[in-house]
């Protein structure tokens, strides 16, 4: 405002303060409709912020949050200099690399297929079955594994014994957890991926298509030389935002999966921050922990979205 | 421009004869068995519920003992009216809430519009973490109703930009005639908006509404008592063996086993959504598209 005074005569500023004054009454109906969001965001978005000073406080229930004593890092070097912090960082990471290093073609691969194939109809049908997983919890996921991995009656075992080959108990054996993750992350996400790489697909200029055609190139040649460029821009956003979110491994899913025989390979910052704060009572320590990694994802999202921006021309906001 | 290429897809031109058989075989091969590799897992888990005995699937032995076991059980009922209540609930709330957020900040001319949406993006891309939201869930006396699965998830911010592009797609002049006619914003909102948003609407209500319906960890976190737990929590308890004992009788292991009623359970769990999938899929594959286009 200061600035406008030296633009503007006094009568001017007046005149503009005045319309926006007027503005804001005329439409006091669109701001008492945005103040039950305003309150949501301050109570439930920002309000958990107030909770989150417990990181660097010894909390003492009856005294309240305010008055607990401060005790600066305490917990987070304690989390550092604990054994776990190398094991659920480590854990968290694998498990989000491997997801991205083996989740990042498929989608790619049905996409171009459901796009080239001269069979409509099969591409449809294609799409309608492979969006399904996506739409059922990861209870039920979890269920869907015990039908093909658990000892007594998975579907893997039961041709194992048919090929008198001894039954594995797969789903609490350290070695094959992150695997079991992955394989059915890709399971429930893969049709769903493709959706994004479809609509880019789909928003190539077909005369692209029909020159190539006409210059001899083989379908082969169709995909490497346009429809793969054509996804360039949505496969680097996507990278990128997963790189930005490496962090979460995937807390709901970990969660029904992880049991004690597999806490080596499978504990993650996620599951091990609800373990210690919500069951074994460590408020402060899993503050501490859940606060240091969502300062790091923040970080990574925000960075991840200025990359995306540069290379791909578009980011996630 | 998300219909349009919604509707590219579906109205591609005819092609003529198929070239390069070969090829064609070739991706016809990946696509069928991206469909089995997605068909079969659950088709198994149906057939381990038919079973008698644990690693007999042969159609002889065929029964529906481990479902009629379920279906026998009060908890079960109780469970299923439980999901249907908290998603018809969560669904309403955050639909009116969203509504309420969308429409103001798709109006160009608000001033404030950019702080909030500041404020929106600030929320979107940090969270205090998960233990300072059950603190606050406590804090404030949500712990152990139902308002604690609803009020700390109403507004996604992802789907608010979602519908606000949409609203901010629907043609200025509607909006200034209603206003000249002198129509209130709430009639402008009710009478002109909404009306043309039907496809938004039920796209963002279905985002909503298969989040309640999944969702299992804030039950978990935040509900202390039995009868209050959704079907999935129940599944959970079931799969893990916390309340499987709570569904066999003495009778129960003579006409089917342990792994018949968790897959019945599975199964079951998985056929709400199932039938109503047909039509899910068509609305949520255009709220993906309208979410990835950009004003």
């Amino acid at each position: 405002m200061n600035d406008s005074g030296v633009q503007f005569s006094l009568s001017q500023k007046q005149v503009l303060q005045g319309r926006l004054w007027r503005q804001i009454h005329k439409q006091r109906v669109l701001y008492l409709m945005l103040l039950p969001a305003l309150v949501y965001f301050v109570v439930f978005r920002f309000g958990p912020l107030w909770y989150a000073q417990l990181a660097f406080r010894d909390f003492q229930p009856l005294k309240g949050v305010w008055d607990s004593p401060w005790v600066g890092l305490t917990h987070l070097q304690t989390f550092f200099n604990s054994y776990y912090f190398s094991r659920i960082l480590s854990n968290t990471l694998i498990i989000s690399g491997m997801k991205l290093l083996f989740g990042l073609l498929p989608p790619i691969i049905i996409a171009i297929c459901i796009h080239e194939v001269s069979r409509k109809w099969l591409g449809r049908l294609t799409q309608t079955i492979t969006y399904l997983p996506h739409f059922l919890s990861w209870v039920v996921v979890s269920g869907i594994m015990l039908s093909l991995f658990s000892q007594s009656v998975g579907l893997v075992n039961q041709v194992r014994l048919g090929l008198n080959l001894e039954t594995v108990n797969f789903l609490s054996n350290p070695d094959y957890f992150r695997w079991l993750v992955v394989g059915s992350d890709i399971w429930k996400e893969v049709g769903w991926g493709a959706i994004l790489y479809l609509a880019a697909l789909l928003s190539i200029d077909p005369t692209l298509y029909e020159v190539a055609e006409v210059d001899g190139a083989s379908r082969l040649q169709r995909i490497l030389y346009i429809s793969l460029p054509g996804l360039k821009d949505v496969f680097v956003l996507v990278m990128l935002l997963r790189l930005g979110s490496v962090l979460d491994a995937g807390f709901g899913q970990i969660f029904v999966m992880l049991n004690t025989a597999v806490l080596s390979t499978g504990d993650i910052i996620d599951t091990w921050v609800y373990e210690q704060g919500i069951r074994s009572g460590q408020i402060e320590l899993a503050t501490a922990v859940g606060l240091f990694k969502g300062l790091i994802g923040l970080v990574l999202v925000v960075s991840a979205n200025r990359l995306a921006k540069r290379w791909s021309g578009s980011g996630l906001y | 421009m998300a219909q349009a290429i919604v509707s590219q897809a579906v109205s591609k031109p005819k092609k003529r004869k198929i070239a390069e058989p070969g090829f064609e075989f070739a991706i016809s091969v990946v696509l069928v068995c991206a469909m089995v590799a997605t068909f079969i897992p659950i088709f198994y888990v149906f057939l381990i519920s038919l079973s008698p005995k644990a690693g007999d699937i042969s159609p002889s032995g065929w029964n529906f003992e481990a479902y009629k076991t379920l279906i026998a059980n009060s908890r079960f009922y109780r469970a299923l009216l439980n999901s249907i209540l908290i998603t018809l609930g969560g669904v309403t709330i955050s639909v009116i809430m969203t509504v309420m957020t969308a429409y103001p900040l798709s109006r160009a001319n608000l001033p404030g519009r950019q702080f909030f949406m500041v404020v929106m993006l600030a929320a979107f891309l940090f969270g205090a973490g998960l233990i300072p939201g059950f603190m606050l869930v406590k804090g404030v006396g949500l712990y152990g109703t139902w308002w604690s699965l609803w009020l700390p998830v109403a507004i996604s911010v992802y789907n608010t930009f979602v519908m606000k592009a949409f609203f901010q797609g629907i043609p200025p002049s509607l909006i200034d005639a209603a206003e000249i006619d002198g129509a209130s914003e709430w009639q402008i909102l009710t009478l002109v908006v909404l009306p043309l948003s039907t496809p938004i609407l039920l796209t963002v209500g279905m985002f909503y509404g298969v989040g309640y319906w999944n969702d299992f960890f804030a039950p978990i976190l935040y509900l202390n008592k039995d009868d209050q737990m959704p079907l999935p929590v129940l599944l959970r308890d079931i799969i893990t063996g916390a309340s499987g004992a709570d569904f066999t009788d003495s009778s129960f292991f003579s006409r089917t086993h342990l792994e018949a009623l968790k897959m019945a359970a599975v199964f079951l769990t998985m056929l709400p959504m199932l039938i109503v999938y047909p039509w899910i899929q068509r609305h949520f594959t255009k709220g993906v598209l309208l979410g990835s286009v950009k004003e």
